[in-house]
């Protein structure tokens, strides 16, 4: 077909956005025309006005993208923000769907935008319902998950990640996706000071598969250290599910870090503080001064909740002696943070100058307790299901029949024959 | 301090053990003074003499250099190389009578100084009947009669074995094997090993050739038969297998006499199975095997300090327990088997003694603790720690007041605890999987080539 000139674009699009037959016979007419519009993208503004996103989304969406690639007309538009964000609002999802690409691309230069103008907080909302639309479900990630936590980092609104974190991802299309995605999740949950989760996150970065590094999984399991070291007090091995190339190749680029770590097992604040003190700048070229910082004080901690395991009563300038502390007074001011973070029972004496360490009071006997664990074992029982079904399903399927059947001896007739021949 | 229920096994000896811990005033078995082995510390030394007494052959001389190096007192150490030079002069190793002469440097006078010629005479001796066995080793061979080349091998070991060669001997008596015929055979050559393995401080050999001669279809006679438990026990000693080794010691009938004196003397049975026993059986084992146990009994006698604190002990005499501990230790640092695991020995007794005294209380004062054990309350205190720490005693401490409280962990709450931190691990791991399992079956797996 000829190229077309905009106008007959616009004209196709109105009409033909009515049913689904006619919104796929637009799709490739669109296809066909789409270096007539990236051709004249200047001129789109206008044609833009033209048309209702939510009924002509379709069409809508190609003429937004040829517009917002072309660079001029993203600089001199003033509305341009507030044009994608209506569109995304009211965009319809089916049609969408039907050229994900393009919408991943608009949404692309949205957020450059916001970036470039430093207001990224204004992109926020918008990105969280572009892809609420974009995903088929729930648990597809998709390339605009980890530029919204991008935003959210950015803008320094973690909560406003939360939600989006909070759903289990089972789907990935790129691979990328998900390194950016966990990688960005695990900051978030370090800046929400929820350490487990940001673990969990980073803990899937360094041990998804891949064959050659990358620097995001260099970066993550820095971070992964300091967390672990954080929580547990110790770094785990690398689990066997690892690929060989993270195992090998992961610890020859954090050596400081590892020299970090190996300095907490000792115990002793000053070797501590020395170690941090000779890697000052990789830290802070790393900008994980911060995290470094909180593992220092998490020693303390440790100290001192080691020893609620072993006394009843210990006078301040025990504690101070046993933790490392400087003065009974420091002690106090550890003590009395720990106790109103919930991370230990106990009361101060502060006449006898003693701290009486308590049980824990939970007696899993509330409402509440009984709730939380009849859901989670619900949660838990559909999640083996799914789990089971995927097993039930992976032993059907042809291709792992075969090559079980290949590796089996041909001649073993005293064996019940569980593959059938036909797979052999 | 409040007593809870003691546990029963003590209660023959009732509250009076609680009270004279602290002091033994009319304790009628204080420690007797030092008699042949045993010396009290500071002062008194070691009776080389009764000592070496004991043994016989190589063992006599290693065990004396060992003296030598580790005493640290220059009359004994002259004393045991002047009796080590005595000794390897009736025999015919030169090359450790070079060694004992260097070690001594000329300090015991001119009797004791290089005595070239005799050297010169036994290599020469030694070279001729080097000559000589292995001509008839060679004869032998070609005749191929079994005997007479097993005969051959172990004349050849021997001679290796007299003259200091040990790697050779070693060789020579494994060839045997393969020309043993009958189980006598067997159990002589493997005995010859584990005597050289000893020596040269191999082991894993020990252990290997004590169950290959233990495997011989025949019934070894009793004496093979307490000889290679002690052989086995040695193994197990410096393999730092407290238990196994305790239990072979025990196990040693008394027909061992004094026929394994190259090796090991009864005295030794008794000291290093009492002390592994002490160290890592728990209460009931302790009666069984080793207090009621009347064949080890014959042993115990020849050392009656051992006997004495392992009865303290049973019956909670900690202090006097542990006084003569300390007694024994000075000699038995110059043990050549014992003297790397007596540190090791010694804190797990003195541990097990801390965890029994507070097993059957709820609640304890630690100033009366301190003083049954003869210690100050903060050392106490932290001791009590580490062993809260490792998990080995339930209880906390209340330092305020000074007492030790039993603490018995609320099994529901511990089991609700573990549960709810299972369901989260496997909903974490589970999770990350079907992840994985996404990943990996899109084949979506990084590669280098794509540009990212």
């Amino acid at each position: 077909m000829a190229m077309e000139s905009v106008e007959a674009v616009v004209a196709h699009i109105q009409g033909l956005s009515g049913s689904q037959e006619e919104v796929a016979h637009l799709h490739s007419l669109l296809k066909q025309s789409e270096d007539a519009l990236r051709s004249q993208a200047a001129r789109l503004g206008a044609f833009l006005h033209q048309l209702d996103p939510s009924v002509h989304t379709l069409g809508y969406l190609f003429l937004l993208e040829a517009y917002s690639s072309d660079p001029v007309c993203r600089e001199q538009d003033g509305d341009f923000l507030l044009s994608i964000v209506e569109f995304i609002n009211s965009c319809s999802a089916e049609q969408i769907r039907l050229a994900p690409e393009k919408f991943i691309s608009v949404c692309k230069s949205f957020k450059d935008k916001v970036m470039q103008l430093q207001v990224p907080i204004q992109g926020i909302v918008p990105l969280r319902t572009a892809i609420r639309k974009l995903q088929v479900s729930s648990e597809q990630l998709t390339t605009l998950h980890s530029d919204y936590l991008l935003l959210c980092l950015l803008a320094k609104c973690y909560k406003a990640g939360l939600s989006i974190l909070d759903d289990d991802i089972f789907e990935v299309d790129q691979p990328r996706d998900l390194f950016l995605y966990c990688y960005y999740g695990g900051m978030i949950n370090i800046g929400l000071k929820s350490y487990r989760k940001a673990w969990e996150c980073l803990h899937n970065v360094i041990t998804a598969p891949m064959t050659t590094l990358n620097a995001i999984a260099v970066e993550a399991y820095k971070k992964y250290i300091l967390v672990s070291i954080i929580l547990n007090g110790q770094v785990p091995l690398f689990p066997k599910y690892t690929s060989s190339t993270a195992q090998r190749n992961l610890k020859s680029h954090t050596q400081p870090y590892i020299d970090l770590a190996n300095c907490y097992a000792t115990g002793t604040f000053a070797e501590l503080e020395g170690c941090i003190q000779t890697n000052l700048e990789k830290f802070q070229s790393d900008s994980n001064l911060g995290l470094v910082k909180q593992v220092l004080s998490s020693l303390y901690k440790r100290n001192i909740q080691r020893l609620t395991q072993t006394y009843l009563t210990l006078s301040l300038q025990d504690i101070a002696n046993a933790a490392q502390l400087k003065t009974p007074r420091e002690a106090e001011m550890h003590v009395l943070q720990m106790i109103q973070d919930g991370e230990i029972f106990a009361t101060i004496n502060q006449k006898d100058g003693m701290v009486s360490f308590h049980e824990d009071p939970e007696q899993y006997k509330t409402c509440g307790m009984i709730e939380h664990i009849d859901s989670s074992i619900h949660r838990l029982m559909a999640l083996s299901q799914k789990l089971g079904s995927l097993d039930e399903h992976m032993s059907c399927d042809p291709a792992y029949l075969t090559r079980i059947g290949k590796e089996r001896p041909r001649f073993d007739f005293d064996e019940f024959d569980s593959v059938p021949h036909k797979f052999l | 301090m409040d007593g809870g229920d003691e546990g029963v096994v003590v209660a023959p000896i009732g509250d009076e053990s609680m009270c004279s811990n602290g002091g033994a005033v009319d304790d009628p078995r204080r420690p007797p003074a030092s008699s042949g082995k045993a010396a009290a510390g500071g002062g008194e030394q070691m009776d080389l003499e009764a000592y070496v007494a004991l043994y016989t052959g190589r063992t006599r001389v290693s065990r004396l250099l060992f003296v030598a190096e580790r005493c640290g007192n220059e009359g004994m150490q002259l004393e045991a190389l002047r009796m080590a030079h005595d000794e390897i002069k009736k025999g015919e190793d030169s090359h450790l009578y070079r060694e004992v002469i260097a070690k001594t440097g000329g300090r015991l006078g001119p009797l004791y100084a290089l005595d070239q010629t005799w050297v010169d005479m036994v290599d020469r001796r030694a070279e001729a009947r080097k000559e000589k066995l292995e001509n008839e080793l060679n004869s032998y061979k070609t005749n191929l009669i079994k005997e007479s080349i097993r005969m051959g091998f172990n004349d050849l070991a021997n001679f290796f074995y007299a003259h200091g060669q040990l790697g050779d001997a070693f060789k020579n008596y494994v060839r045997t094997r393969d020309y043993c015929t009958s189980s006598k055979h067997i159990s002589q050559m493997c005995l010859n090993v584990i005597l050289v393995s000893i020596e040269l401080g191999q082991f894993m050999h020990v252990s290997n050739y004590v169950s290959k001669a233990e495997q011989t279809p025949e019934q070894l006679d009793p004496i093979t038969h307490s000889k290679l438990r002690c052989a086995a026990g040695l193994a197990y000693l410096e393999t730092k297998k407290y238990k196994l080794a305790a239990r072979k010691f025990l196990d040693t009938g008394p027909e061992l006499g004094n026929n394994y004196t190259d090796v090991i003397a009864q005295q030794d049975v008794a000291t290093y199975g009492g002390l592994c026993a002490l160290a890592s059986f728990d209460r009931p084992e302790l009666k069984n095997k080793v207090i009621d146990n009347i064949n080890f009994r014959n042993f115990l006698e020849l050392v009656p300090e051992v006997r004495e604190l392992i009865n303290d002990f049973y019956a909670s005499r900690y202090a006097s327990c542990l006084e003569y501990l300390e007694n024994l230790k000075p000699n038995l640092l110059l043990d050549i088997h014992l003297h790397d695991h007596v540190e090791t020995l010694y804190t797990n007794i003195r541990h097990k003694a801390i965890i029994q005294y507070t097993h059957p209380f709820i609640s304890v004062d630690l100033h009366a603790m301190a003083g049954a054990f003869k210690t100050s309350v903060a050392g106490l205190e932290k001791e009590l720690e580490v062993l809260i720490t490792d998990d080995k005693i339930q209880a906390r401490i209340d330092s305020h007041n000074k007492i030790l409280y039993a603490r018995h962990a609320d099994q529901r709450n511990a089991t609700f605890q573990r549960v709810l931190q299972t369901g989260v691990e496997y909903e974490r791991d589970v999770r990350a999987m079907l992840m994985r399992t996404n990943l990996i079956k899109q084949e979506s797996i990084l590669r280098a080539a794509k540009k990212l």
